[in-house]
């Protein structure tokens, strides 16, 4: 064997190696399940869409529209091939950024989801951001003195939260804090009279951008409500949650541990009890965070929010066949993304999880 | 007298009921002694020695009791005179090792909050290089020569013998003047219990510490102790000084839990002792252990025994000895 066959195995060796370490990465293989799940979802919600009775074209170009323009409008779908060659024809426009033309906004439903996807962003998120800072605030009142005052408010609190449906406490909110006290608006985006550009479509984003203090904070009263709306009911069960936790946790031999070595109990409790209580919580919060999603397309029709979920709904209503597997591919993609977060987040709340993969 | 204990009673509030747990316990001794209790699982030695550093989970009450440490009453001073203690004072090495060190944070970052504050309390605020020095000098002196990976590492990544030793240099470093030890070897491989326990040992005389070692492993008790208490049901049955108590037991207790022991000489495992614990919630109102013995009188069921001396450094709670 000459230096260069050996040289040759040495550098194949090390590439194999290396291809081998990132297969064994978990974040590599996560992100390798993902595109398998969306292609999954997409076939289903292809079919699904398809073999629902009702004709698209008839229903996107009205009852009165001659037979022989509806026909080309077909030909134009390929709703007259089987099943399998549309799905190929979707999935080769969908590999050159091209989701399909949407059968009620004649646009390509790209077009349409980068327009209407924004505005949820910006509900989900703030959802999210109330939802996070209010089950920790809420979860460590109570769990830090459990049975006082603090503790009883949150629990009612947590059993209306639970028990009573976002879309309730949507008109709830708005009754209370817009119409009754006219605190805050009750739907819409931003207000009149304002001149917002869409940089990113973040209306709150947008106006900050341009410096436009006024209208930012016009934006952000119209977020509260529908995001309080979605939020509430994932605030109370995680609350309860790191409540729970928290309580069972400041009993255990390593808390105890901590006391006899004479470390003050706000150390002990914010450090030493809150991190491990805090691991079923995270995990909570991602299963919260579909309901977050699907709840949004309720809120969104409840406070006229141009939101991708408000565009779902109409085109399910109209059998928009490419627009409804759009959106539910953004939303599955949406999923995906935030698990794979949420996991990191976990790994590194607990080390037991990143060391034993 | 480094620790006196009066007439200690600790119950534990369940939903519906109390567990009347310890029923009345005392226990004195004096710097420099160590001292053994004995007795079944589930007789309340771990709530003993809890109640010493005040550390009892939150549904635990003490209705009535002393606990004095030196001049210091436990069960009444503050918040600022306890932690003291606690920093600097008393030192307790935890049953179970798994159980006590935190499984979310690193040995490092658990350790080195103990020296801090135990430094805090002795007036001296440590830079992160002391900590570090601290804490590698009671790994060193626990034997885990591999510090600096012991140190990242968490809880669950050790073994077995490496975490009690992390336990016990945890405890080290808050016992100025007692270490309590709570079976510290129940947990760990058989062949390396007895590696642990000359550990402690030598620790212990390096460093002039007075020592209370709980276990119901009779033989450890009967090497590594000068006197020792019997406990069962939450009620201390008998005191003597080891080497008495092992050889002349005055409570039946005492006797049949030595004669269950099983013994390497003759072969033979002994009869144990009919019965089981009584339950907390309806505890006998005479002795506790009355409905389990062989020798129990009327009085037994209905009046508790009072602490009887029979001999010097021997005392004894039991209604045949009054």
């Amino acid at each position: 064997m000459t230096n260069q066959d050996s040289d040759l195995n040495t550098s194949q060796s090390r590439i194999s190696a290396r291809l081998s370490s990132l297969i064994d990465n978990y974040y590599i293989r996560k992100i390798a399940y993902s595109i398998v799940t969306l292609l999954g979802i997409s076939v289903l919600i292809f079919v699904i869409a398809r073999v629902l009775p009702g004709d698209p074209a008839r229903l996107a170009l009205g009852p009165r529209a001659p037979e022989d323009v509806v026909e080309q409008y077909r030909q134009m779908l390929h709703l007259h091939e089987p099943l399998y060659v549309q799905y190929f024809v979707w999935l080769t426009d969908v590999f050159h950024g091209r989701l399909g033309i949407s059968l009620v906004t004649f646009r390509d439903v790209t077009t349409d989801i980068i327009e209407f996807l924004p505005a949820t962003v910006e509900l989900i998120v703030f959802a999210l951001v109330i939802d996070v800072v209010g089950a920790f605030t809420l979860g460590v009142l109570s769990g830090r003195r459990p049975n006082s005052a603090v503790d009883n408010f949150v629990r009612v609190f947590a059993y209306a939260g639970i028990a009573i449906p976002s879309f309730v406490w949507a008109i709830i909110l708005q009754l209370i804090l817009a119409s009754w006290l006219g605190l805050l608006p009750a739907y819409g985006r931003l207000s009149l009279g304002y001149e917002v550009k869409r940089i990113t479509g973040l209306v709150t984003l947008d106006t900050l951008l341009q410096g436009n203090i006024p209208a930012f904070f016009d934006a952000l009263s119209h977020l509260i409500i529908p995001s309080l709306a979605l939020a509430i009911g994932t605030i109370a069960q995680e609350a309860r949650i790191l409540r729970a936790n928290l309580i069972e946790n400041v009993n255990k031999d390593y808390i105890l541990n901590m006391y006899s070595h004479g470390l003050p109990g706000s150390v002990v409790f914010f450090k030493y009890a809150l991190k491990p209580s805090m691991i079923p919580t995270v995990t909570i919060m991602t299963l919260d965070m579909a309901s977050l999603i699907g709840n949004a397309f309720l809120v969104e029709f409840i406070f006229n929010w141009p939101g991708l979920s408000r565009y779902g709904i109409t085109a399910m209503l109209r059998k928009d066949l490419n627009a409804i597997v759009g959106v539910v591919l953004v939303i599955g993609l949406a999923y995906t993304l935030a698990s794979i977060v949420i996991d990191l987040l976990i790994s590194n709340l607990d080390p037991r999880i990143k060391h034993k993969r | 007298m480094l620790l006196n204990i009066q007439d200690l009673y600790v119950h534990y509030k369940s939903y519906w009921y109390i567990n009347k747990v310890l029923n009345g316990v005392w226990l004195r001794m004096v710097e420099g002694e160590r001292v053994g209790i004995i007795g079944e699982t589930g007789s309340g030695k771990t709530t003993l020695l809890k109640s010493i550093l005040r550390i009892l989970p939150q549904n635990a009450l003490i209705p009535s009791g002393v606990i004095k440490f030196k001049d210091i009453d436990i069960l009444r001073s503050g918040e600022a005179e306890l932690s003291t203690v606690r920093r600097r004072e008393i030192g307790m090495i935890f049953q179970d090792p798994m159980a006590a060190l935190n499984p979310v944070f690193k040995i490092k970052d658990q350790l080195y909050d103990v020296v801090k504050y135990k430094l805090l309390a002795e007036g001296h605020n440590p830079t992160k290089e002391e900590l570090h020095d601290h804490a590698v000098r009671v790994l060193n002196d626990v034997k885990l020569p591999d510090y600096e990976r012991v140190l990242e590492s968490f809880p669950f990544q050790l073994s077995g013998g490496m975490r009690q030793r992390v336990m016990i240099a945890m405890a080290l470093i808050s016992a100025g003047k007692l270490l309590l030890a709570d079976e510290p070897t129940t947990n760990i491989d058989v062949t390396i219990q007895d590696q642990i326990l000359k550990l402690i040992d030598r620790l212990v005389k390096q460093r002039g510490l007075s020592t209370i070692l709980v276990s119901h492993a009779l033989g450890m008790v009967r090497q590594m102790t000068d006197r020792a208490y019997v406990l069962y049901a939450g009620d201390i049955m008998e005191e003597a000084r080891t080497s008495e108590l092992f050889d002349h037991p005055a409570h039946p207790y005492t006797s049949l839990l030595i004669s269950s022991a099983p013994k390497i000489s003759t072969r033979e495992i002994g009869e144990g002792i009919r019965g089981k614990l009584p339950d907390y919630r309806f505890p006998p109102i005479g002795c506790r252990f009355a409905p389990r013995c062989p020798y129990a009188l009327d009085k037994c069921h209905t009046v508790k025994p009072k602490r009887t001396i029979i001999n010097t450094d021997h005392a004894v709670a039991c209604h045949l000895y009054e």
